[in-house]
């Protein structure tokens, strides 16, 4: 895989049917499904809990509005995404480009991805930290791989951001 | 001919609690990047890029920070803000 920025787009290429399939799950992987843990990380309480009123507020008219800012960024990645589609069956690498309009949206999606897939696997601070961990041989060990696959790309583009 | 009485708003939040400075706090968290967690000092409050990572250094070594403190409208303004970069944030009245 190859990653550069190419006038208005980060251009990820060589992309093997492997990770281009990783990329493909961004959308689905930033959806908590449910998982009370995951819901709790993405809209966290705004307050340690002294503050009812306050968090009975939150929820009643801050969730909403970042549900649809999530929701907003998500879209927006699964749109850039279907360049992707198409050839599924094929083992030919892909090339993805990310129009640098969007990059805001990529760092959302890749973030709620992580923080979603960590949650519902209950990873470790050390768990977290161990880049070294191979070979994948697990549900978990994939799902570890991915949050650090996103995390990847997320420090690319926001190298890009700041250059 | 009858005048109707003008509608009194009434006020849900005490004088105290408007007045006293609130703290607008960020949490640890394991997931979320150094260098993401910069970026968003950066943006939401203005910081320089030293004081940004100062701030995201004390977070990672101590488990908090205080990013500002005032207001509590300005600083729920800060959480929502936050929490849209999902950010563990939270808002608390300073002792």
């Amino acid at each position: 895989m190859e990653i550069r920025r190419r006038n208005h787009h980060i251009e990820i290429s060589e992309l093997d049917p492997f990770l281009a399939e990783l990329l493909r799950q961004i959308p689905a992987s930033a959806n908590p499904d449910g998982v009370q843990a995951a819901e709790q990380r993405l809209f966290s309480a705004p307050s340690n809990g002294k503050q009812t009123e306050l968090c009975a507020e939150w929820r009643m008219y801050v969730e909403p509005e970042l549900r649809r800012l999530f929701q907003t960024a998500t879209e927006t990645v699964a749109a850039d995404l279907q360049q992707l589609n198409g050839n599924e069956k094929s083992f030919a690498n892909r090339t993805l480009r990310i129009p640098s309009k969007h990059a805001d949206a990529w760092l959302s999606a890749l973030n709620q991805a992580r923080l979603v897939i960590a949650a519902k696997n209950n990873f470790t601070e050390n768990e977290l930290n161990d880049h070294f961990r191979s070979p994948i041989g697990s549900r978990r060990d994939l799902s570890l791989f991915q949050v650090n696959f996103y995390g990847f790309l997320q420090e690319f583009i926001l190298r890009e951001l700041e250059s | 001919m009858t005048t109707a009485e003008p509608t009194v708003e009434q006020e849900t939040r005490s004088e105290d609690e408007l007045d006293v400075p609130w703290q607008v706090v960020v949490h640890n968290d394991p997931v979320n990047l150094m260098s993401y967690v910069t970026m968003v000092f950066q943006r939401v409050f203005g910081y320089p890029r030293e004081k940004a990572e100062r701030h995201m250094l004390e977070v990672h070594q101590k488990g908090r920070s205080i990013l500002w403190s005032g207001m509590r409208e300005r600083a729920e303004l800060y959480v929502q803000q936050l929490h849209g970069y999902l950010l563990l944030a939270t808002l608390e009245k300073t002792c």
